[in-house]
């Protein structure tokens, strides 16, 4: 019986790190994956691994984040593992697979062996090759391999030493290898531009992989629970627009179509539901006719929807492009929802892209179009708030109106130069809504050359910090 | 009669894969085990993905590997109890009323509420059946918000009430299927109480050997072409990927017009059958550095 305890005990600490993640794990779902795990054969991880799935992540983003500690509290292997031992020849015969615990104290004497510039070039050309051929399975032992090798930290005593996936990509630069795998992929008939992308993303995947691995090994030694608290990426739709990498940004790309089609779609249903207008009096009658006159369903005259018009002011420098582009775009896709649309980028003058947002334009040109047109935001380099917006008054003020909607994008951080706060309060003024939103966490705010509680008192300014909050701030505002 | 009520649907996860795929449908691990599950523990199963990747071809299929009947709910906007759940008929219930003039107010009130004047709807037409069924309400992120709370009842205990009626309990448990397309986040309660499963694109052999099923004429080498060409469109950002309904349609393409190898000029002759927006026909013709038709 004491497996068995140990078993509910690993459950259950497993479901505390899901929800820690942020995955709402109710105690019905607990007790269906209870269940599932009698359904199922424990040999069979892939189908348990499932099973638990099913039961425990029931939206699709949250699978990475439950992949991630799935694979921490039912580890597929110990240690080097089955697929990771290294070649015996340089070896010996030591960290046979399978020994939980010997991890840590066998790697100080080879770790000479294990990482020395032929090893490493070695390891490199396998890697290309494994990459380039998209071989899952080479790429798996790999990592487990990468981060055996190069990734060590011995300490000092026993149950010090470490594993980082830091250093381990830091030696092996994994990122260097793009260009070969690049040109490998086009030598097989792939566009350059495909071949790119390709590459970007199994580079991506595999970083992520040695991570897993990485974690996986600290997990083995110093608990789960250390490390479920200490090293797992928040999911996409969690990650802050401004520590975004290059294959976040791409991963984030596929979720705003979608995601504008949601909210596209909860906001007709929302004003459809409030549809209901007045008593429709001749078509009730008219329909009690095949009753007998008696009334029995009443009909009702349409509400004219109210629509508004929206303007965009945004920043682009380059702290906040990303958070722009997002913002911008989600906007775009929401057009419909809207009598009229503008939209205005700006650093330190202002410059309209209306116009890059043709109706059924495709997502990648216009993001390139956008960029491009970014340098006449410029004219002096440093992004200014006050010269901005006195300029925006100046030349654009036909925009705003009565019925108009106003959004600020930006962080607020004018370099220390005039604000013109005045400028936005008159603007703010003649607008129906005014709103910021401001992508730094609100702890931020204010410090060094942030000025966003005084702009907050022109108008109001929100926290927007990744797609969840600009979601619901779309959704509020709407 | 199966009155005993404890049917199994699937006796594993690979029986599930087994009978599905006999029936032409090709699970994968986690669309096996899920399948086995929500048989196993009698909870329904919530497909969500893409348009287009088999989530209500799973439930028939199911259907068809059990022998069981399927019972269809189309959900959309609007739908309201009646359409779902039950409806009094108004008009039989009038004429009844008429026809019985001589009788007392309480016999005819008793009278009109029976079975004779309720029209099943899918939902109580599946809980009230005793053969085995198999209930699929399909695109339920159509439905307003009010309609899941309807489902409630029915998927967690299985039982309607009709006020005039009392509950009605399942004499024998439907499987219970629901498809989204999540283009509406489904509520915490509705998903609470199903199992989860999100259908992706499969990997290109798994395609391949789905493509060869359904079109079996096809050659293996334009199926390969064609499931490889078909993953790399996937990888562009497009507004409309193709899903695998649409690679079927390009192998019935390929098939009529006695196309045996997909070079450029047959791919951009033929990409209209799997790319369904202009910009998305654009930007493939770019990318892939197809000549333009």
């Amino acid at each position: 019986m004491s497996t068995r305890s140990g078993l509910l005990d690993r459950h259950i600490a497993f479901l505390e790190a899901l929800r820690a993640a942020g995955l709402p794990v109710s105690i019905s779902e607990d007790l269906d994956a209870v269940a599932v795990l009698q359904a199922l054969d424990w040999a069979d991880r892939a189908s348990l691994k499932e099973g638990y799935a099913a039961t425990l992540v029931k939206r699709h983003q949250w699978r990475p984040t439950f992949d991630a500690l799935f694979d921490l509290y039912f580890p597929r292997m110990i240690g080097e593992g089955a697929g990771g031992r290294l070649d015996p020849a340089a070896e010996g015969v030591e960290g046979e697979a399978g020994e939980p615990g010997d991890g840590g104290d066998d790697q100080e004497a080879p770790v000479g062996a294990r990482d020395n510039g032929a090893a490493l070039a070695e390891f490199r050309e396998r890697l290309e090759q494994a990459l380039l051929d998209g071989d899952q399975e080479a790429l798996d032992a790999l990592a487990v391999e990468m981060v055996g090798r190069f990734g060590a930290m011995p300490g000092r005593g026993p149950g010090l030493s470490s594993w980082s996936a830091y250093t381990a990509i830091q030696r092996v630069a994994p990122g260097e290898l793009v260009e070969q795998i690049v040109q490998g992929l086009m030598a097989d008939g792939r566009t350059e531009e495909e071949a790119d992308r390709l590459a970007g993303r199994r580079i991506g995947g595999f970083t992520r992989q040695v991570e897993a691995d990485a974690r996986r090994r600290i997990g083995e030694e110093k608990g789960p629970d250390h490390v479920a608290q200490a090293a797992l990426r928040p999911t996409i739709d969690r990650l802050d627009f401004l520590s975004m990498r290059r294959s976040d940004l791409e991963e984030m790309r596929r979720e705003i179509q979608p995601l504008a089609r949601r909210l596209a779609t909860r906001l007709t249903q929302q004003h459809h539901a409030h549809r209901r207008g007045p008593l429709d009096f001749r078509r009730t009658v008219r329909a009690s006719v095949s009753t007998g006159g008696v009334p029995l369903t009443t009909h009702h005259k349409p509400k004219r929807p109210h629509r508004s018009e929206l303007v965009v002011l945004c920043d682009v420098s380059g702290s906040v492009a990303n958070f722009a582009q997002f913002t911008l775009l989600l906007v775009f896709a929401l057009r419909d929802q809207f009598t009229k649309v503008r939209a205005f980028t700006f650093i330190d003058h202002v410059h309209e892209v209306t116009h890059h947002f043709k109706p059924g334009a495709d997502v990648v040109d216009v993001m390139t179009e956008l960029a491009a047109s970014t340098a006449h935001a410029a004219l002096w380099g440093r992004t200014n708030y006050g010269r901005a917006l006195t300029t925006f008054a100046e030349r654009h003020s036909d925009a705003i109106g009565p019925r108009t909607a106003l959004l600020v994008l930006g962080d607020a951080r004018s370099n220390y130069s005039d604000l013109a706060v005045d400028t936005l309060a008159e603007l703010a003024d003649q607008c129906r809504h005014a709103w910021w939103l401001n992508p730094e966490h609100q702890r931020h705010w204010d410090t060094g050359d942030s000025a966003a509680s005084r702009y907050g008192e022109a108008m109001p300014m929100v926290e927007c910090r990744n797609l969840t909050q600009l979601t619901e701030f779309v959704h509020q505002v709407l | 009669m199966g009155q005993d009520g404890s049917v199994t649907w699937f006796s594993s996860p690979s029986d599930a894969a087994e009978r599905l795929t006999a029936t032409g449908y090709l699970a994968d691990t986690a669309t096996a085990t899920t399948t086995f599950l929500a048989g196993a523990l009698e909870k329904p199963l919530l497909l969500e993905g893409p348009a287009g990747v088999g989530k209500t071809e799973l439930a028939k299929a199911v259907a068809r590997s059990t022998g069981a009947e399927l019972v269809r709910l189309q959900c959309y906007e609007g739908l309201d109890e009646a359409r779902a759940l039950y409806e009094w008929n108004y008009k039989k219930q009038l004429l009844r009323i008429q026809a019985s003039q001589g009788q007392t107010w309480d016999e005819t009130h008793d009278d009109i509420f029976t079975d004779e004047f309720l029209l099943t709807r899918p939902l109580l037409t599946a809980i009230r059946r005793e053969q085995p069924t198999v209930l699929l309400i399909d695109e339920v992120d159509k439905t307003d918000v009010e309609v899941e709370g309807l489902l409630l009842e029915v998927l967690s205990d299985f039982q309607v009430t009709i006020p005039e009626m009392g509950t009605i309990a399942a004499v024998r448990r439907p499987y219970v299927v629901l498809t989204s397309n999540a283009t509406r986040e489904l509520s915490e309660a509705v998903k609470r109480r199903c199992l989860y499963l999100h259908l992706e694109y499969p990997d290109a052999d798994r395609e391949r050997d789905i493509v060869l099923s359904q079109v079996p004429d096809l050659e293996e080498g334009v199926a390969t072409q064609l499931v490889t060409l078909v993953g790399r469109l996937r990888e562009l950002e497009l507004k409309k990927a193709p899903s695998i309904a649409e690679s079927i349609d390009w192998a019935r393409t390929l098939l009529a017009l006695e196309i045996k190898d997909l070079d450029d000029a047959a791919v951009t002759a033929t990409l209209g059958v799997v790319l369904k927006h202009v910009t998305d026909t654009e930007r493939a013709v770019k990318e892939l550095r197809l000549a333009r038709a």
